[in-house]
């Protein structure tokens, strides 16, 4: 006896992280065939590369020559501080991959014959994820990078900012047309974002800017208006990514990842949203784009209707408001991912207050723990193709000018 | 119309499906390719399609390990957690939705399932039907 014919056994039985991306997402095939994918115009706004994997070439790009001795020495001294020199990397994020059950999480540690590691090797992994997810374009952000802004040393934090965007804009994006960047800005010096700003804003690939959320700098501080206006000028988005934080005054209270995820990813941008907000700047620079990443949706209408109703008793607090702040709210961007859909009444409701069809911008997160496909825009049942279409595409085409 | 014919498959030996083990398959079944875990646990076979509820991913692919629970005193305090080795749990790994595998079912949300295949274990062989 033996199998039938046309019965195959996988050559993968079980995915790990050495199993090759497209095989991973092998499944994400079928939408595409379903939905007609191919035929979407399809732009990934937040997806990631390990940027540790190239620490070492890194630590090159940094200025300061002895802050660059500083690394090579940690480097060469400490066990293990091989890839993690001068970072403020959290140990707690080794559990967003719940224990070896989300694989990808973890490391993307598959063969990439040819390649020849570092950038080549990102570029090859980034590849292979939009060909398996039928995406066209990839704004590709790096990953502990995110936790920048609570370095303890903000102008280590800085200096390491500037290093990763001279390396990234040297040595990936060359490589990869189809890869774009908002480059992280180094948020604690704002003469240092001006500079950064002046430095990439023209380089090819680089289609905005972005502040890694998890932070304690008030956005709202008169020493970022230069900034605001600069970019404003330029046409060139801002972006707030969200990140992690279990230990911040009420995370630290938290036992369990998936209650410090769902928290701090959301508070920060919550946070920033508020002060954005309520001191006016949509009313100080109307024509920049404002973009909130990886927070979800679902508290954008907690937003809305919670600074609504302070506002129409305490005016006095936000002077410079001519409208409701919903209304401010409604005409920013947001990024899909993770897109919290466990009641399609709640999701139809949140689409509709954030007029999604032209605010919303879809976003993978690949590939991290809680990513989303393409399909998972194309599956919603209550929108229509146009809106589907601005959703997944034209709608980040219009606000990066692709 | 169109009707479709039930149709048996030989996917492999017995001892290709070991206790809490797994056996993935992918069937040329008429116009689609069908993938398929057959799962062993306590000597029965299990199957399933190989595409997550949630979002479609390769389910049957993913980690197999059991629920855990967490363990309470007389006072309702913690005693921390456990695996329940009286359960098996296949996890999906895009995403980490877990299905028991007895049922297919996610054990905290039970309309999230996976869709079962029909299998049958003869003679040592291993079928399923589609």
């Amino acid at each position: 006896m033996s199998i039938d014919e046309g019965v195959r056994r996988l050559p993968t039985q079980e995915i790990t992280t050495h199993t090759d991306s497209r095989e991973i997402l092998a499944n994400a095939a079928a939408d595409t065939e379903r939905y007609g994918l191919d035929d979407y115009f399809i732009v990934d706004v937040d997806s990631h590369h390990v940027e540790l994997d190239s620490w070492p070439e890194i630590l090159q790009y940094l200025d300061n020559p002895v802050l660059r001795d500083t690394a090579n020495q940690m480097m060469r001294n400490w066990p293990n501080a091989g890839r993690l020199a001068l970072h403020n990397h959290s140990p707690g994020l080794t559990m967003q991959d719940v224990s070896g059950r989300i694989p990808h999480q973890a490391a993307l540690a598959e063969e990439t014959p040819g390649s020849e590691g570092g950038a080549h090797r990102d570029v090859t992994l980034v590849r292979r994820a939009m060909e398996a997810m039928s995406i066209d374009l990839q704004v590709v952000f790096p990953q502990p990078m995110l936790e920048t802004g609570l370095h303890p040393q903000p102008q280590v934090a800085t200096a390491l900012l500037q290093a990763y965007n001279r390396w990234f804009t040297a040595e990936v994006l060359p490589r990869e047309p189809r890869i774009k960047t908002m480059l992280g800005l180094p948020f604690e010096d704002p003469e240092a974002c001006l500079a950064t700003v002046e430095e990439f804003a023209d380089h090819p690939g680089v289609i905005g800017f972005l502040v890694t959320s998890q932070r304690h700098a008030g956005v709202h501080r008169n020493a970022y208006m230069p900034l605001y206006r600069m970019l404003e000028e330029r046409g060139l988005p801002i972006g707030f990514h969200a990140g992690p934080n279990q230990a911040d005054s009420m995370t630290s209270t938290m036992n369990r990842f998936l209650s410090a995820h769902s928290m701090s990813f959301v508070t920060c941008n919550m946070t920033h949203m508020t002060n954005w907000v309520i001191n006016g700047i949509p009313e100080r620079f109307p024509g920049l784009k404002t973009i909130w990443i990886e927070s979800g949706l679902a508290w954008v209408p907690f937003m809305m209707q919670r600074l609504d109703h302070e506002y129409f008793m305490r005016q006095s607090d936000a002077p410079l408001l001519t409208k409701p702040p919903s209304h401010y709210i409604r005409e920013m961007y947001y990024t899909s991912q993770p897109m919290e859909w466990t009641d399609d009444a709640l999701l139809e409701s949140t689409l509709c207050a954030i007029d999604a069809q032209n605010s919303l911008m879809y976003s993978s997160d690949w590939p991290h723990w809680d990513f989303d496909v393409p399909g998972k825009i194309a599956a919603i049942p209550f929108l229509d193709d146009h809106a589907k279409r601005n959703i997944l595409g034209e709608t980040a085409r219009k606000v990066f000018g692709l | 119309m169109t009707t479709t014919t039930a149709r048996s498959f030989d996917v492999g030996a017995s001892t290709d499906v070991p206790e809490r083990g797994r056996l993935v398959v992918a069937i040329d079944a008429g116009a689609r390719t069908v993938t398929v875990g057959v799962f062993r646990f306590r000597g029965r076979l299990f199957a399933y399609e190989n595409v997550c509820a949630h979002q479609g991913g390769p389910a049957c692919q993913g980690r197999i390990v059991s629920r855990v629970r967490e363990r309470l005193d007389a006072e309702q305090g913690s005693l921390g957690t456990v695996f329940d080795e009286d359960t098996m749990h296949i996890v999906c790994p895009w995403h980490g939705f877990e299905y028991d595998v007895t049922t297919g079912r996610h054990p905290g949300r039970p309309d999230y399932a996976l869709r079962p295949v029909a299998v049958a274990e003869e003679g040592g062989r291993v079928r399923v039907t589609l």
